[in-house]
């Protein structure tokens, strides 16, 4: 379970909180989305999570111990994080890239052991790349490198797996494949944390659902609870509808044009 | 890296080598080189290739390998492939101090070391103003702080040139076109052990290179802790670089050449890419000043030019064949 406890963030020299108390619990076996505008405070809670920033209040705990008590290696252990964007700067082996995840649990010294390779192969298989091996990662397509980076995530182990915004450059086939792969990850047994601005996505594969808005909670609980006209229009100061997806049922934000109310509201 | 390319890799640096002790204006035949290194037959063989080809090649090699690494290690940190071992004003740093000792007519054995000193100051000033602007693990900032003092040291450079007599100026012009030719047993010495230490802690760091190569966020997300990693590895590639100043001046072009032909070779990781780039720069050196001292008998060409020279076919030829 990823906790953040009433979490105050300020960055040097703002005036404002990027994150100004926000508690939100991500259980395992779960996926805990978390949306909102850009600048809501998102990817402050992943570098929060990642002691990357220093709260001046509150807390992040991993399976009941604050962060703050880790050093790097050990959250490095604990979560596995897939950042918004990454590039390898020099070409390396998909099998050697995915055998990074493996960093957090040797020394500098240490060699590859049976556990750090089998750790490796149910990963890469587990997100179905283990025919790409030997593959240099910069002679990859977009989806196969995502997929790629979800085993390099995956071999890392840990509770909790965290993916920043993980299907921004995907078309609708590998997206899909990418919340599914989330999807199969919680259900293992993970606390699965998303970050995403793909409402509607989100929406049908998320477990529980955190709207930021400010640095605030502006809702949260299931689905239902957050997709909500009226909710989503104040967070996002546009006029919005949320219909039912009619293929599959799930609530799906349209975003109108402004001044072009439909003539017939359709509400959930 | 297959088996075979290392074979290959390191067969060709023996043969560099063992050409760098037989070819010159006395040349020695392959079967007496063993003999004379052991100190048996005609004394002047013995002297020639035990007193000047020897310590030639082994400094020569030594200073390809510490570019080598070094030159690999900054690319990775600062995920740049045009990064190089001068880059954080070691090579301004350097001709400062050098110029500055030369000037002063201090005597030549303390030119290194005044060498030495000036690319550890550039270096630590080109730091501190990287941390100073709140840049700290941005490489880009970094890559300012290193042009910027460079800039510097080149215009004092340049004022101490301006009213230097002419000995000084072609001695110090001489230094910073880098050479080999004076090789001393003491500086094979101290560069042996810059390089073999420093190469050693950045093999130490490999992984956390490649985890650095990915970028800050993601080299976080494993675990490593980026402002110390990538300040520590800094001042080791710069403490190694600082050291082929000091034993042999400016060679320029090896440091930046040399990982991408070991990339072309098939050096995939910073392990084996720190491992291929030291026999690669190695054997590049020692076959530039092979080609210095036997081109235009009885002059000496500058070996900084000459890595180039050579490095730039050698390079569009692995460009060529192995992509």
């Amino acid at each position: 379970m990823i906790q953040f406890r009433d979490l105050r963030v300020r960055y040097p020299r703002q005036t404002r909180d990027a994150l100004a108390g926000v508690s939100i619990s991500a259980p395992r076996g779960t996926v805990t989305a978390v949306v909102g505008p850009n600048g809501s405070g998102k990817s402050t809670l992943v570098r929060a999570l990642l002691g990357r920033v220093t709260p001046s209040a509150g807390a992040v705990l991993i399976e009941g111990t604050d962060v703050s008590q880790l050093d790097r290696p050990a959250i490095a252990r604990r979560v596995a994080v897939v950042t918004q964007r990454e590039e390898s700067a020099f070409p390396i082996s998909v099998r050697e890239y995915c055998a990074l995840g493996r960093l957090p649990h040797r020394g500098a010294w240490g060699r590859d052991t049976a556990a750090d390779r089998d750790a490796v192969d149910a990963a890469m298989a587990m997100a179905e790349v283990t025919e790409l091996a030997e593959r240099s990662v910069q002679a990859l397509s977009g989806g196969e490198w995502q997929r790629v980076r979800f085993a390099r995530a995956l071999a890392q182990g840990g509770d909790a797996f965290v993916a920043d915004e993980p299907t921004t450059f995907l078309d609708v086939a590998h997206e899909m494949a990418a919340f599914e792969l989330l999807g199969r990850i919680a259900s293992e047994g993970r606390a699965v944390l998303l970050v995403s601005h793909h409402l509607n996505l989100v929406a049908r594969f998320a477990d529980t659902l955190v709207l930021l808005h400010d640095g605030h909670v502006a809702a949260a609980g299931t689905v239902h609870d957050v997709m909500r006209a009226e909710i989503l229009e104040r967070v996002y100061a546009w006029p919005i509808v949320v219909t039912r997806d009619p293929a599959v049922g799930a609530p799906s934000l349209v975003p109108l044009r402004r001044g072009s109310r439909p003539s017939t509201e359709q509400s959930i | 890296m297959t088996f075979g390319r290392w074979a290959f890799l390191v067969a060709a640096v023996a043969l560099v080598a063992l050409a760098g002790l037989m070819l010159g204006t006395i040349p020695v035949p392959p079967g007496d080189i063993w003999s004379a290194l052991r100190g048996d037959g005609n004394s002047t063989t013995v002297f020639v290739v035990r007193e000047l080809r020897l310590p030639r090649v082994l400094l020569a090699t030594l200073l390809g390998a510490g570019l080598g690494v070094s030159g690999a290690a900054l690319q990775g940190v600062l995920r740049n492939p045009l990064a190089e071992p001068y880059l954080l004003g070691v090579s301004g740093g350097a001709a400062v101090g050098a110029v500055l000792a030369v000037s002063t007519g201090v005597a030549i054995a303390l030119v290194p070391i005044a060498a030495f000193g000036g690319a550890i100051a550039a270096v630590t000033l080109a730091l501190f103003v990287a941390h100073a602007t709140h840049g700290r693990g941005d490489p880009r900032v970094l890559i300012m702080a290193g042009v910027v003092v460079g800039a510097f040291a080149n215009a004092v450079i340049m004022v101490l040139m301006a009213n230097a007599d002419a000995s000084t100026v072609r001695g110090a012009l001489w230094w910073m076109m880098g050479s080999v030719a004076d090789a001393t047993w003491t500086q094979i010495a101290w560069l042996s052990l810059y390089v073999v230490a420093g190469g050693a802690a950045l093999v130490a760091l490999a992984r956390t290179l490649d985890a650095l190569a990915l970028g800050e966020d993601s080299a976080a997300g494993l675990g490593v802790d980026v402002d110390r990693a990538a300040r520590r590895i800094y001042l080791v590639a710069s403490l190694v670089a600082a050291s082929t100043v000091a034993a042999a001046g400016l060679v320029g072009f090896v440091g930046l050449v040399v990982p991408h032909i070991a990339r072309r070779f098939g050096a995939r990781g910073h392990r084996v890419l720190l491992l291929a780039s030291a026999a690669t720069g190695s054997l590049l050196v020692v076959a530039a000043d092979l080609v210095a001292r036997t081109a235009l008998p009885p002059a000496e060409l500058p070996l900084g030019a000459v890595t180039a020279m050579v490095g730039v076919p050698f390079f569009l030829i692995t460009l060529r064949r192995l992509t």
